[in-house]
């Protein structure tokens, strides 16, 4: 037994921030994801959440999963409110009231992200908060039932883009937050997916240990949204990285540097067969999001080498 | 403000100031354990001790016992069977909760 | 204190300098940017030790404010009509979630068309909002508000968010002569701030959860019951206010009103115009008086009935309209107010100075005659709209 090299254990900080008790869907991506992240993040944070399935899974009156400091107000405004919080922070130590340092953390859905919280990102990103922001992408909105996003994949059925007679669904592609996260000249932006738990959590505590704003895009499996047997959650987040669907990457001070790399990436197919929403794409849909994987992949490459 | 008293039995003036929840992580007597309609069963012949069952666990309810093997915790367990999946030796079989 | 010539919207920066405050959240717009802009240079000098965050829209700026606040420390930020209104859902949060904000509104009509000119049709949009809100007249009251304001708001007793609205250009881009106070004066009146909870990981707190049904109104009387009872600590501070600076105010303000048959009532800077048509129809004989409500929400219901006193008619302006329901706001709830009383009298409902738009001391002697008209011919009398062509 003592051979194994992998004691996952010793490699994770062993505390919880986050709780089971709360009420997510049964074998929730992005749960496990916030987790890891909070795991990661420790004791001295401060959580501002934007609407959305963490934020009502987790606090519903008058009972709360959270073990560290946290505050939901809105939908769109979880950056703006991290803003508030982090400037108070730097006055209460400059007047030499501060009792603590924690680090603020704001945190929020796709569509809290690049929908309706795009505005109050950029501002604080523009403004230089010194915060960490995650995005748990698991492209729609899912709390109030699996409405579409700008982050709902090309070809993605959703209750706002249903597959139908005259329609394959989403016909957008799917918006590219970090590219957007990166165009702000932040110091860091970086990808990633809970299936990579290590991955993730060497980006959760570089993020959050980078002076300025940082950007994290999590890739959060949706059973019951993406439509799967709840068992494949970790499977599916290690399809879309290896199919160059969901590419793992970091950007600091504008470099690009790929987390992981595959000789050959799997058909998308073998990703999309999968999952129930996509199950209606007929075959040249399936070869035009092929083509737009490799075309977006092989952009990302381009960028390693300027 | 405990998760104890159901809501029904709390009281206007039971409220704290701006509906402020102070007792942190006190949805951890909310039991989820009977969410599920599968529940998963280890053999220890196979299990490595590795862990990966706990840290891919969404409620994370996954927890070492002193033998060091790694029990789902029935009383938040959802039954998702993440763990089965991707247990490596696949030493975790989900079977019906009826069972 | 000398006597100094200020603008209001400047006294008001004065006041939020000499509360120490600690963040201010702050974004344009039109009347009240002299604010933000005179607090930008306080702060770039070195007058203001404050952080100051100028945000990307009022939406964002309120909620800065709600994370600033919440984390405990001193919070302002300003705003007018069409902003407010930006800022209309996160305005309710900050007064739920009970963080005391202290924001100015410069009263501005709201659009369309677009008018930056001062009418209250933006402080009625948020009545219901839980805001202790307060009436100034002038640059003196929007001075003297403000720091009230932040000792009203953050008493242990109260924990709500104010506002100290005034009128757009009236208030805040006239230069008049009033007096600050010291520093020394100002810091015995207002104490640091400090809340019962806050974000703090050694006391690690949930803000903000969400309520099922059979909760949610429990919720809610829970917050009713103390915005209803911050009333004491509002007259409190005021009386306080007034022994250090001599100046006294009062929810409901009176002026020769206590024999009056006829009274005049409204909110803003109008008033002062009133006074002056008050004085010269005392002087032809007629016994005319003036009401100000200066404490708008929580309504001074008990004050309003003892102010009516024994006056046949009451006339209300009203510089907001309201369509398609009982034009005036304040009309209407002052009617509801006098509604319990045996023995009240009659309201008349005037509307004017929609947008900017003046109202002169003569239009206030011809809405005290129509007042008049209207009360003997008896019957339901429909509000009128005054100074419109």
């Amino acid at each position: 037994m003592e051979n194994f090299a992998i004691y996952v254990p010793r490699l994770l900080p062993q505390k919880d921030f986050f709780i089971p008790g709360h009420r997510a869907c049964i074998g929730c991506g992005e749960a496990l994801a916030l987790r890891l992240v909070t795991k990661t993040l420790g004791r001295d944070v401060i959580i501002s959440n934007a609407t959305g399935c963490m934020e009502i899974v987790s606090s519903p009156y008058p009972t709360t999963s959270w073990r560290v400091p946290w505050i939901h107000t809105l939908f769109e405004n979880a950056a703006a409110v991290a803003s508030g919080i982090e400037r108070a922070l730097k006055i209460l130590e400059r007047k030499g009231k501060a009792t603590a340092k924690p680090k603020v953390v704001a945190m929020g859905g796709d569509g809290a992200t690049s929908d309706i919280g795009i505005q109050a990102l950029s501002g604080a990103w523009e403004r230089g908060h010194d915060f960490l922001y995650v995005c748990f992408d698991n492209e729609a909105y899912m709390n109030t039932g699996i409405q579409r996003s700008s982050a709902t994949p090309f070809g993605a059925s959703t209750t706002t883009s249903p597959a139908g007679k005259l329609s394959i669904g989403q016909t957008t592609w799917k918006k590219n937050m970090a590219a957007i996260a990166v165009a702000h000249d932040i110091p860091y932006v970086a990808t990633a997916c809970p299936s990579y738990p290590f991955d993730l959590i060497d980006k959760v505590s570089k993020a959050a240990s980078i002076h300025g704003p940082t950007y994290l895009h999590i890739l959060s499996v949706c059973p019951t949204g993406w439509r799967h047997p709840t068992d494949l959650t970790i499977r599916m987040g290690r399809l879309a990285v290896e199919t160059g669907v969901f590419p793992l990457y970091e950007v600091e001070n504008g470099k690009y540097k790929l987390s992981m790399d595959f000789p050959k990436l799997r058909p998308v197919r073998d990703y999309l067969k999968l999952q129930g929403r996509f199950r209606h794409l007929p075959e040249e849909e399936i070869d035009r999001i092929q083509e737009g994987v490799k075309r977006e992949y092989e952009k990302l490459k381009k960028k390693l080498e300027a | 403000m405990s998760a104890k008293r159901k809501e029904t039995d709390l009281t206007w003036r039971d409220i704290d100031i701006g509906a402020v929840i102070t007792d942190a992580g006190n949805a951890i007597e909310y039991k989820t354990g009977d969410w599920r309609s599968e529940r998963p069963v280890l053999n220890k012949e196979r299990c490595i001790k590795c862990g990966i069952c706990y840290i891919y666990c969404p409620e994370g309810c996954i927890r070492q016992n002193n033998e060091g093997y790694f029990a789902a915790d029935p009383y938040y367990c959802k039954g998702c069977g993440i763990c089965a999946r991707e247990c490596w030796t696949q030493a975790i079989k989900m079977v019906p909760e009826e069972e | 204190m000398k006597m100094i010539g200020m603008e209001g919207a400047h006294a008001v920066a004065e006041a939020v300098k000499l509360a120490d405050t600690e963040v201010i959240a702050a974004y344009p717009i039109t009347p009240q940017t002299h604010i933000v802009e005179r607090l930008a240079e306080m702060v770039a000098n070195g007058e203001l030790d404050a952080e100051y965050i100028p945000v990307e829209s009022e939406h964002s700026a309120m909620s800065a404010c709600l994370g600033s606040s919440a984390t405990g420390v001193r919070t302002f930020t300003a705003t007018a009509g069409p902003g407010l209104e930006l800022m209309h859902e996160v305005v309710y949060i900050a007064s739920s979630m009970r963080l005391p904000i202290v924001m100015a509104v410069t009263n501005r009509a709201l659009s369309a068309p677009l008018s930056v000119w001062g009418d209250h049709s933006d402080a009625m949009a948020v009545r219901d909002c839980s805001w202790i809100q307060m009436f100034a007249e002038n640059g003196q009251q929007a001075f003297d508000l403000t720091l009230c304001a932040f000792r009203i708001g953050e008493d242990p007793n109260v924990l709500f968010p104010v506002m100290v609205h005034m009128d757009g250009f009236h208030v805040s881009h006239v230069v008049e002569p009033l007096f600050l106070l010291e520093k020394k004066q100002v810091d015995k009146f207002l104490p640091p701030y400090h809340r019962p909870y806050s974000l703090d990981p050694g006391r690690p707190a949930t803000l903000g959860a969400f309520a099922v049904p059979v909760i949610f109104s429990e919720v809610k009387k829970s917050q009713s019951e103390a915005f209803a009872s911050t009333k004491p600590a509002i007259l409190q501070a005021w009386k306080e206010f007034g022994d250090i600076s001599g100046r006294y105010y009062q929810p409901v303000e009176q002026y020769k009103s206590e024999d009056a048959k006829v009274l005049l009532l409204m909110m803003g800077s109008f008033g002062e115009t009133a006074m002056v048509a008050v004085d010269e129809l005392r002087q032809r004989g007629e016994k005319v008086g003036l009401i100000r409500l200066r404490l708008w929400r929580p309504f001074p219901f008990e004050e309003l009935r003892q102010a009516v006193g024994n006056a046949e008619i009451l006339i209300v302006l009203d510089r907001c309209i309201s369509f398609g329901g009982p034009p005036g706001p304040l009309c209407s709830e002052v009617k509801a107010a006098l509604y319990s009383l045996e023995k009240r009298p009659k309201v008349v409902g005037f509307i004017g100075g929609l947008g900017g738009r003046d109202i002169s001391v003569e239009q206030f002697r011809e809405m005290v005659a129509r007042g008049r008209e209207a009360v003997a011919r008896g019957g339901e009398e429909e509000t009128q709209m005054i100074g419109v062509r």
